[in-house]
């Protein structure tokens, strides 16, 4: 039972499905208390990684560089970098500052972690936590930056200062108000967690109050430190690399047991969620959540022969894709199309028992938009789920786009689109269903007179 | 000099930036600019890449391939709001894709077989290929491949040195750009250039159609545009561009320097023009009559401003009755926009009271302070630190720049007026000037803000 597989084909990539390294590494420390975050390498990285930043969740999201020009491209960034961090420090007095390298600084050969050794050493006084991470964009798109940032901050801090029974969870890029729904069903069982990276209220912040340059929110790194005595971890990282895992550390460093788990997406992966958190603590699952999944398996019932109208394609992060593509499996919507930019080579096993042996979807892996947009066409796939990317399968194809992941930057909202959960499940499905409905209702009497009357009715 | 700097007890300058902060009247220096930015001081400048991207994406037919890692492709996919007449090729993202193996044994087999794949999918007219700072650094021969690629194919395969470590400054993109349009324009040695009476319209986009508007005026005056640089274009109207009578400049910072060479060149004398805002608009019609030296196009254009802001000025009129006393701030790209935006808003009866750009130069801060009363504060290559700064300690209603600035605002109460890339809808005209006093409007006196304002700090009110 396997999957089609196929790769994109071509050396060039037309119109990108996936962003870059320090992007992801930079999402990863807004979710950070007290963070604030500098990319050593040119200008125009950091402007850009802001602007996507800006566009996606409507918030200010300050990035500093270290703005490499010529002369430091030749003779070594480290002068720059220094000032970069003593700037930095003074207009933002961070608790902790990310540094991110980019393609540049890393073909020329930056030492980071040296050139932060050495700053720190001639500075015994500053209190700042420095946290370097290698994101150069050639090596991994912005997936693995998210992790790889991920990682590097909890290697950082955590230490087996004392066993306890709070729960570890870490979360793969997912929008700010899942963060939140997440959060929510912890604390509606009543659960005492530490979640990394927190960016929910970061990167979307309720208005009011003095502006905070670094807003407040985020892991705090107390909490972070505390992580290597936990009980366990609960990783929503089923597609995550095992050299960029967080709960992989952990587990190895500090023998805090990891349960690598789906995102909890769709009914089925929120049972597992829930289902693990009570054997891991002995909770109960209050009724108010009990009463949420009984509103889904309404819902189910309600959209399940539209749904299996619904030939989908799925694609973006590895992570997302695979929650998608089980939300569509188990409501009888089967993807044909399931893609990522990035690699898929932990994606595709996945996958693949999802299906019935007979419904396989083609698989495409470190795909672009010209490769999901032949294999959709191929296929005749009628609704796409993921990021504005896919706005070209409207465009072109005039197949519709619900829109979720990163980035949403022809819509607004895209901080607050809602998956995680029985209520995000719900949210989503039927945003999903009416979609194929709109799409459907729009055009049947006009296809159908066409179909039918045309070809021989009277 | 300059202000002083770190008064407030909210928000911390740098020291070397307070030479690019002057305060209108209080100083007697200039606004420092044209540096390199400062390490850490979180620049709102891009690259050299996007300088030259900016220019030449709006060529329709074109292929823009990007050389270099992935990112740079994906974070300039079609995020310009220009329009097209025609082809919409210039709205795909193509990227060499660089990986690891790339950047170690070079790119220029992999930068090949990309010209050669989009070649037989599309046999596009031209490639423009545009190099990235990874691609600086390990020394790809990006020259040699598209000379190769041009000879192999008969197209123009076209290389941009925009290399963006060079500077953090979008100058340098622009010229890389210019560069590259001039190669692509130059006749072949011994053509033998056939003059007519058209105009080449260099520093238009196209944004939201505002190429097509001043197209209608142009026409009803009676002159035919050859080609805009680069709004609408098709390489093959671009190719054309040598046998126009006259280069109208619009966006000085992008286009001079082209302006010159094609002067140099084909003999093309150029003409400064301005179509935002109604005195800039009937300013620039008038020259360019006056160029002609024809009474008949000087007649039309006489018809056609007294005609259009006959009806403009009670609409006007509207909106400066609710904007009257209203403060603003302007941060921009280029010192161009910058001017025009303070004209309008001027116009409107709206106080401008800090202005700043990205890549202003010094004659044009200078020009640009002629403009504005004292007391105002102008700014180079501002940061978000001292945007926010200004934005409350001069008691800004409502705000002009790029998207970037546009959420800053918000999260301070301070209405945003779009004036990006990006923007959909034209700014330029009678029609665009309408458009952006409505903007300034419905950005400045939204109901919304009195509601948010309540639950700002005091100090943050207006």
């Amino acid at each position: 039972m396997i999957a089609n597989e196929t790769f994109r084909a071509k050396q060039v990539n037309e119109n990108q499905c996936n962003m870059c390294m320090p992007l992801g590494g930079v999402i990863a420390f807004k979710g950070i208390e007290g963070a604030m975050v500098l990319v050593h390498g040119s200008q125009g990285c950091s402007t850009y990684m802001r602007l996507a930043n800006v566009e996606h969740f409507n918030e200010p999201v300050d990035i500093a560089s270290s703005a490499l020009n010529e002369k430091q491209t030749i003779f070594g960034g480290e002068p720059n970098l220094h000032k970069a961090m003593d700037n930095v420090l003074r207009v933002y007095r961070p608790k902790v500052l990310g540094i991110v390298t980019t393609c540049l600084s890393e073909t020329i050969g930056d030492d980071v972690k040296g050139m932060v050794q050495k700053y720190q050493n001639a500075r015994p006084d500053c209190q700042v936590d420095f946290i370097p991470v290698s994101t150069p964009s050639y090596a991994g798109s912005h997936s693995e930056g998210f992790w790889a940032a991920t990682k590097a901050v909890v290697q950082h801090y955590a230490s087996l200062l004392e066993k306890h029974q709070g729960i570890n969870i870490i979360v793969p890029h997912i929008s700010p108000a899942d963060i939140r729904e997440i959060k929510r069903m912890l604390v509606l069982m009543g659960i005492e967690h530490t979640l990394i990276p927190d960016y929910s209220m970061t990167l979307d912040r309720p208005f009011g109050g003095r502006y905070q340059k670094i807003p407040s929110g985020g892991t705090p790194t107390r909490s972070i430190e505390r992580m290597g005595g936990a009980s366990a971890t609960i990783q929503f990282g089923r597609t995550c690399p095992a050299n960029i895992s967080p709960g992989a550390f952990l587990e190895g460093e500090f023998g805090v047991p990891l349960y690598n788990l789906p995102l909890p997406i769709g009914l089925e992966s929120t049972d597992l969620f829930l289902k693990t958190l009570r054997e891991l603590t002995g909770r109960t699952v209050p009724e108010s959540l009990t009463l949420e999944r009984g509103w889904l398996l309404d819902a189910m019932a309600d959209s399940h022969k539209y749904n299996a109208e619904g030939l989908p394609a799925v694609y973006g992060e590895p992570e997302l894709v695979y929650a998608f593509t089980t939300l569509c499996a188990e409501n009888g919507a089967f993807p044909a199309v399931v893609a990522s930019g990035t690699q898929i080579s932990r994606l595709k096993d996945l996958i693949a028992p999802l299906f019935p042996e007979d419904e396989q979807p083609e698989l495409i892996g470190e795909a672009d938009f010209a490769s999901i947009e032949e294999a959709c066409v191929r296929s005749g796939v009628n609704i796409a789920i993921g990021h504005s990317g896919g706005k070209v399968l409207t465009e072109r194809q005039g197949i519709p786009l619900v829109r979720v992941g990163y980035p949403i930057n022809d819509r607004v909202g895209g901080q607050r689109i809602l998956s995680a959960g029985y209520a995000g499940t719900l949210a989503f499905l039927d945003r999903f269903t009416n979609t194929l409905l709109e799409s459907k209702y729009g055009t049947y009497r006009q296809r159908k007179k066409q179909e039918l009357f045309e070809k021989g009715g009277k | 000099m300059g202000t002083n700097c770190g008064s407030s007890a909210q928000t911390v300058c740098i020291e070397e930036r307070q030479g690019s902060i002057v305060t209108k009247g209080k100083s007697k220096s200039h606004v420092s600019c044209g540096n390199d930015s400062l390490a850490g001081s979180v620049s709102q400048r891009a690259c050299v890449y996007c300088g030259a991207r900016v220019v030449l994406n709006p060529v329709t037919d074109a292929v823009h391939l990007v050389h270099g890692p992935i990112g740079c492709a994906t974070f300039t996919w079609d995020i310009r709001g220009s329009l097209s007449s025609g082809s919409e090729m210039y709205r795909n993202s193509f990227s060499t894709d660089l990986r690891e193996r790339d950047v170690i044994f070079g790119g220029e087999k992999k930068l090949a077989e990309c010209i050669d794949e989009i070649v037989s999918k599309y046999r596009p007219p031209a490639i423009f290929v545009y190099s990235t700072c990874v691609v600086g650094v390990i020394g790809d021969d990006i020259i040699a491949v598209c000379k190769e690629a041009s000879r192999v194919y008969g197209i123009d395969v076209i290389p941009v040195e925009s290399t963006g470590f060079v500077s953090g400054n979008k100058i340098v993109g622009y010229r890389a750009a210019a560069e590259a349009l001039l190669r692509l324009i130059r006749p072949k040695e011994g053509t033998k250039i056939k003059k007519n009476n058209t105009v080449n319209f260099l520093g238009e986009y196209n944004l939201g159609g505002e190429k097509w508007i001043v197209e209608r005026y142009l026409r009803e005056i009676g002159i035919e545009i050859n080609v805009a640089f680069t709004g609408d274009s098709s390489v093959e109207a671009l190719k054309k561009a040598p046998e126009a009578r006259l280069n109208l400049v619009q966006c000085t910072g992008s286009m001079h320097w082209l302006a010159s060479q094609m002067e140099k060149e084909f003999g093309i004398p150029c003409l400064d023009v301005n179509f935002f805002g109604s005195e800039n608009i009937a300013t620039s019609l008038r020259s360019i009559a006056r160029f002609y030296g024809d009474d008949q196009v000087s007649k039309r254009a006489e018809e056609l401003i007294e005609r259009e802001t006959s009806m403009l000025r009670p609409q006007l009129e509207r909106y400066r009755d609710k904007l009257r006393g209203k403060r603003a701030a302007i941060y921009v790209g280029g010192a161009f926009k910058a001017m025009a935006i303070v004209r309008q808003l001027n116009e409107l009866g709206v106080e401008v009271v800090v202005v700043g750009t990205q890549t202003g130069r010094s004659e044009e801060y200078q020009t640009l302070s002629g403009m504005l009363e004292d007391g105002t504060v102008i700014i180079d290559d501002a940061n978000p630190a001292e945007l926010e700064r200004f934005l409350l300690e001069k008691k800004i209603d409502v705000m002009a720049g790029g998207v970037k600035e546009r959420t800053l605002a918000y999260k301070l109460g301070i209405g945003f007026i779009d004036h990006n890339h990006d923007r959909k809808d034209a700014l330029a005209g009678y029609e665009g000037a309408l458009r952006f006093a409505r903007e300034v409007y419905i950005s400045a006196c939204s109901p919304v803000w009195k509601h948010l304002r309540q639950v700002l700090p005091e100090r943050e009110r207006q």
